[in-house]
């Protein structure tokens, strides 16, 4: 009887065997996923040949965490991260919320909207930094202009970080307004017909009709943006490698000039292992929230 | 009522000043690109916006600066530059099509243990930090020779085009009713038959748009082929530093690169808006 109900083997298998090629791809890529552990376990270094057979256990690790720079690091990681996600969302929100009317300048804005997040981060990043630049630039002689001294940007430790972000808001803004404005769009109109002739107040229907129904895009918004900032390297890079000084220095920035530029492979690899299990982790809870608030919106 | 009536009009102004506002910000850096690409290297260092244009920038990276004084490296290796962008892209979008199509199907259409983590675990690609694949891959691929090569960023790429490609297809592949397929099998249609002519036509749009976007994000890269390439295979991204890096003088040939190499971006992803939505949220919303 059990042999009749359970389907023969070849049809088991065969959403592995249709999944079969991306399988070896995927081992492909887990392969040195695998090497990366390993290696951050070992003395290995570039240019001392033979020193990837040392096995120091957590050494590196230890090392990390002791680290007088380690504190700043993971401070420059989040708030580079949360910054970014939080003034994107509000901004994109409102953009979204703004594209979302009846208005003749949103309906020939709307498909320029992608521009700044489809040409490559680093040429986005490199037209920015020549807008502050001293001699070329445009963005001093603007502020000039209103009666404000010149700044230094990127240049300058006290405007580092607020000189990328500038970049990584006006790159990825336009992410959240699109994905918002199409949840937006999406909505029954009935619901928001009924709040209009109760006479209920703009805030009123924004907090107890527009947000909730708009919750599951908002995480979607959030996962995407969060984890791609966390893990930001075009745009810190280009602009100015992680300086002045260690001042934007992340985890990513502090793996890339540990392993690949000093050569001193072990030793940045537990940036990059620590930030990975930081975004596995929160990507999971968020995407768990998603499902959740993407029931809830639909009324179950 | 009449004080209504104004407070909507004033609420209008005052919304679209504001959206006018975002967009000059958002546009205007794009703008400031094609006029300083535009400019000639006397004409840089004035804030003008009146001057005369030039397309000498854009014929010294294209066809090399005939003015360029010995040892002042002739930045005329752009279209190089350009096709390797162009192989390494449409490569990997060509060989995540081939094993992400099946995936996709798979995924979307058979129950079977542990779908849903190998779905997520094709997806942490996307969100993993590059770093932790290639620092390694930077060891491995010496050992094996891929340093430097076409195969090796193709390969490597796989961690950006991959997981787009089998989440929006996985998406797609799920709005076709199940009758349809069941429809055929009752008469007798191998699964394999079923899929590539009846399936596959059906999500063909999406597939299409899908492949563009994974085009348009391989194009973008950086880090790859930062740390995994070497001059054979560098790509648009990377020389686009070497002309800011060298000399001042090279921000108008930088801006002329930044424009050829945006342009491509810019028209591909104005030719699938409406499957734009779904793409970048990797299928999660239905635009």
């Amino acid at each position: 009887m059990e042999e009749n109900i359970r389907p023969p083997f070849a049809v088991r298998a065969r959403p592995w065997f249709i999944a079969l090629p991306a399988l070896l791809v995927l081992i492909g890529i887990l392969y040195p996923f695998l090497t990366a552990i390993y290696y951050s376990m070992t003395a290995y270094a570039l240019n001392r040949p033979g020193s990837v057979d040392t096995f120091v256990g957590l050494r590196n690790y230890v090392r990390m965490f002791t680290s007088e720079d380690f504190l700043y690091s993971t401070y420059i990681t989040f708030a580079y991260a949360l910054l970014a996600t939080g003034i994107e969302l509000v901004l994109g929100l409102i953009v979204a919320m703004l594209l979302n009317r009846d208005s003749r300048l949103a309906k020939i804005f709307t498909p320029t909207l992608i521009f700044p997040m489809i040409i490559p981060p680093v040429i986005g990043t490199l037209i920015w930094k020549m807008m502050m630049q001293p001699s070329v630039g445009i963005l001093n002689p603007m502020l000039n202009a209103v009666g404000l001294p010149s700044l230094q940007w990127a240049a300058a430790p006290e405007t580092a970080l607020f000189s990328v972000l500038l970049v990584d808001i006006w790159m990825f803004t336009p992410f959240v307004a699109l994905i918002l404005l199409a949840g937006l769009r999406s909505f029954p109109s009935a619901p928001f017909e009924a709040a209009r002739v109760d006479g209920a107040s703009f805030w009123f229907t924004f907090r107890n009709l527009t947000l909730p129904m708009l919750s599951p895009f908002i995480i979607i918004v959030v996962v995407f943006r969060l984890m791609d900032s966390l893990k930001m390297f075009d745009i810190i890079f280009a602009m100015t490698e992680g300086g002045p000084g260690n001042t934007l220095m992340t985890y990513q920035l502090t793996a890339y000039r540990t392993s690949i530029q000093f050569q001193r492979l072990a030793q940045g690899l537990p940036y990059a292992i620590l930030l990975y299990i930081i975004i596995y982790v929160t990507s999971m809870y968020l995407i768990k929230a998603w499902g959740r608030a993407q029931r809830r919106a639909a009324g179950y | 009522m009449q004080s209504k009536v104004s407070n909507n009009r004033l609420a209008a102004i005052l919304s679209d000043g504001f959206l006018g506002l975002y967009f000059i910000f958002a546009l205007f850096p794009l703008l400031w690109m094609v006029l300083v690409s535009l400019k000639s290297g006397e004409e840089l260092f004035t804030t003008q916006f009146v001057f005369t244009p030039t397309l000498e920038n854009y014929q010294a990276i294209l066809f090399g600066d005939p003015r360029a004084a010995a040892g002042v490296v002739a930045r005329q290796e752009f279209p190089r530059f350009f096709m390797n962008s162009l192989i390494v892209s449409s490569g990997a979008v060509v060989l995540s099509l081939l094993v992400g199509v099946p995936a996709a199907y798979a995924l979307a259409r058979y129950r079977f243990r542990g779908k849903e983590d190998l779905a997520f675990t094709f997806l942490s690609f996307r969100f993993a930090p590059e770093l932790v694949v290639i620092i390694p891959l930077s060891v491995l691929y010496r050992q094996l020779g891929l340093y430097d090569t076409y195969w090796g960023i193709i390969w490597v790429y796989q961690l950006v085009t991959l997981p787009l490609l089998i989440w929006v297809l996985r998406s797609y592949f799920e709005d076709v009713s199940p009758d349809i397929e069941q429809a055929a099998m009752i008469d007798g249609y191998p699964w394999w038959r079923i899929f590539w002519s009846i399936l596959l036509p059906l999500v063909r749009p999406g597939l299409a748009a899908a492949a563009l976007l994974a085009f348009v994000f391989a194009w973008n890269n950086f880090i790859f082929a930062l740390v995994l390439g070497g001059s054979n295979v560098q790509t648009v991204t990377v020389s686009a530093l070497g002309y800011i890096s060298s000399a001042q003088a090279f921000f108008n040939r930088m801006a002329a690169a930044s424009v050829l190499a945006s342009i491509p971006q810019i028209v591909l992803a104005l030719s699938i808006q409406r499957y734009l939505i779904r793409g970048l949220s990797f299928g999660a919303v239905k635009g």
